[in-house]
């Protein structure tokens, strides 16, 4: 399989990049010759085999459903690059 | 008075309990150190100086009054990757520009529990993703070792560039490091220093900012297998706050490094035996079988038969697990932020700004193998793979094999903007092709300097252990680092 112009700048749009058209044809030889890297796969077969979920033969905890932690907003939001009264700014979102 | 800062760990923590020097001395010969050679190889993106003064002072007066903790009073560099409470934690990306966590990772703070001192944040590739540290936001980190008769600059492999650099150039007593593809081993490969990534779950990835969660662990480099040893006892540990942190005690690991290989069986994979694979690294392999079996090994041949597909696998894997976690950096909650119309563009701007090319690269492969369509395809295709990858070490490990003799890399370290490896990004990740089976099946690998090639650059080899049988692999390679005997240390140009 391989990717064509269109779908770098879909996939773009969906991790959040920007890719400048400028940019598009560069993404695109470099993610298919990946994806030609990975291709040899197509060789193993699978059939039967389950999909690793836990690398270590464990059963993921868990904990009561409490809460533990919490009560600084201002700790929180101490690193945003824009705040108000503890809230995160960002660009108006709903008209 | 010698120069402190070129003994080892061992040494540095038992001279300290001797009062043979105070901490506040050792930690100023480090700090002076890396302030005069900081310029040339990069190695620290930040360097604490007063705060480690304030950490070794208290050590000292601990040191007075009695014997103190394991580490006490040790300075030690950490990697960018780990979070340290009100100090430079970026992950060595510029989307993380002023990031200063509020909280301390459980690795570090167990270091200082045990009486660490803290030099400074270690350079790295950005995100941990790459293998020759030139991927770093701070530019690339330079390796101490350059080859006979030449000044060409050497990458010291990555992505625990800094902290192989850093280590091998006495700039700390050792450094943390963390391991995904390779990114412990082969550094210390690359530098004639020892890297162990121990087994998945025996270090908290609590705090320590995220690649690909099912394939990242920390471990230690440092100068000499017991070293790491030391260090790999403070670090490790059940942690309530990783939901895959295994609860199993912590052996004194540093107790099994003179155990020796008398009655253990060595398994040879075949499949390591690559196409291309320089004479030199066969030759040092071979040295290395010869070493073990003089000690009183069995040495056999065994089959790794899906070896050769970990690599693939690993690109699928490594990237959608990646494309998941670094979907927090969004110029909102910490770090970089554009100026953007709406709220979509902010994000889009601000990570096509922040992070650099490699990451950009894999979100993108990860964004795409996990998207609709194509995710049974690639995604759950790869970890069937991962699946075969594991049960194939099951297989010899069942079969009587205690651990695994391979070469560390392909190579010995090669030159910083090497073409070729610019020109095409999967020759770059070729040198994770020995180490990657590793992360791929959870295990544990260590890597030991074993000889030098041609050009008298360091080579290493990896021992492979079954999970949570570290000791196993300190002790293996504690016999391949005595039975070479060979001096690690670089001339210094710097």
């Amino acid at each position: 399989m391989s990717v064509d112009a269109a779908t770098v700048t879909r996939i773009g749009r969906l991790a959040r990049i920007r890719i400048e058209e400028g940019e598009v044809a560069k993404y695109q030889d470099e993610l298919n010759a990946i994806l030609g890297f990975v291709a040899q796969l197509d060789e193993v077969d699978v059939a039967g085999v389950e999909p690793m979920t836990s690398v270590t033969p464990m059963v993921l905890r868990r904990r009561e459903d409490k809460v533990t932690d919490g009560g600084y907003p201002e700790k929180i939001v101490a690193n945003a690059p824009l705040t108000e009264d503890n809230f995160f700014m960002v660009p108006k979102v709903v008209e | 008075m010698t120069d402190l800062t070129r003994l080892t760990l061992a040494a540095a923590r038992d001279g300290l309990k001797r009062k043979e020097f105070t901490s506040t001395e050792l930690t100023r010969s480090y700090l002076d150190a890396i302030e005069a050679a900081n310029p040339k190889l990069n190695a620290y993106v930040a360097v604490t100086g007063e705060q480690a003064i304030e950490q070794a002072k208290a050590s000292d007066g601990r040191l007075a009054t009695g014997d103190g903790a394991p580490l006490e009073g040790v300075p030690l560099g950490i990697k960018d990757l780990f979070a340290t409470k009100g100090v430079h934690t970026q992950a060595a990306s510029h989307i993380l520009d002023g990031f200063k966590p509020p909280y301390e990772s459980t690795i570090t703070s167990q270091l200082w529990r045990d009486g660490a001192v803290m030099l400074g944040k270690l350079n790295m590739d950005e995100f941990a993703m790459g293998s020759s540290n030139e991927t770093s936001y701070y530019g690339p980190v330079i390796n101490p070792w350059r080859a006979n008769n030449s000044n060409a600059q050497l990458v010291p492999g990555g992505s625990s560039g800094g902290s192989a650099s850093a280590v091998s150039a006495w700039l700390c007593a050792a450094a943390t490091a963390t391991d995904t593809g390779g990114s412990i081993r082969q550094p210390a490969a690359l530098t004639g220093t020892v890297g162990i990534k121990p087994t998945y779950g025996r270090c908290s990835r609590w705090g320590v900012v995220a690649f690909a969660s099912s394939l990242d662990q920390a471990g230690p480099i440092a100068r000499t297998v017991e070293d790491t040893a030391i260090m790999l006892t403070s670090m490790s540990g059940f942690d309530p706050k990783d939901s895959t942190s295994v609860q199993l005690a912590v052996p004194d690991f540093a107790a099994a490094v003179e155990r020796g290989v008398k009655g253990l069986t060595i398994g040879i994979p075949r499949e390591y035996r690559m196409e291309g694979m320089p004479e030199e690294i066969e030759a040092l392999w071979q040295r290395g079988i010869h070493w073990l079996k003089a000690e009183g090994a069995t040495v056999r041949d065994i089959s790794l038969p899906h070896t050769k597909y970990a690599l693939p696998a690993y690109y699928i894997v490594a990237p959608a697990e990646a494309s998941s976690n670094l979907a927090r950096y969004d110029g909102v909650k910490y770090g970089l932020r554009d100026t953007g119309k709406d709220i979509t563009d902010l994000y889009e701007l601000s990570r096509a700004d922040g992070f650099g090319r490699e990451v950009k690269r894999r979100i993108m492969i990860g964004t795409y193998v996990l998207s609709a369509g194509y995710y049974d395809a690639y995604y759950v295709k790869a970890q069937k793979v991962r699946t075969l990858i594991k049960r194939d070490f099951e297989t010899v490990f069942a079969d009587g094999v205690d651990a695994i003799l391979t070469p560390a890399t392909p190579s010995a370290a090669f030159g910083i903007g090497d073409e070729d490896m610019k020109a095409d990004p999967v020759k770059m990740y070729l040198n994770d092709v020995f180490t990657v089976t590793v992360n791929m099946a959870g295990l544990p690998g260590i890597a030991v300097p074993a000889g030098k090639d041609a050009a008298g650059l360091p080579l290493g080899l990896q021992l492979i252990g079954k999970p949570f049988d570290e000791e196993t692999l300190f002790a293996a390679a504690r016999v391949i680092e005595r039975s070479a005997g060979i001096d690690f240390t670089p001339d210094k140009w710097w």
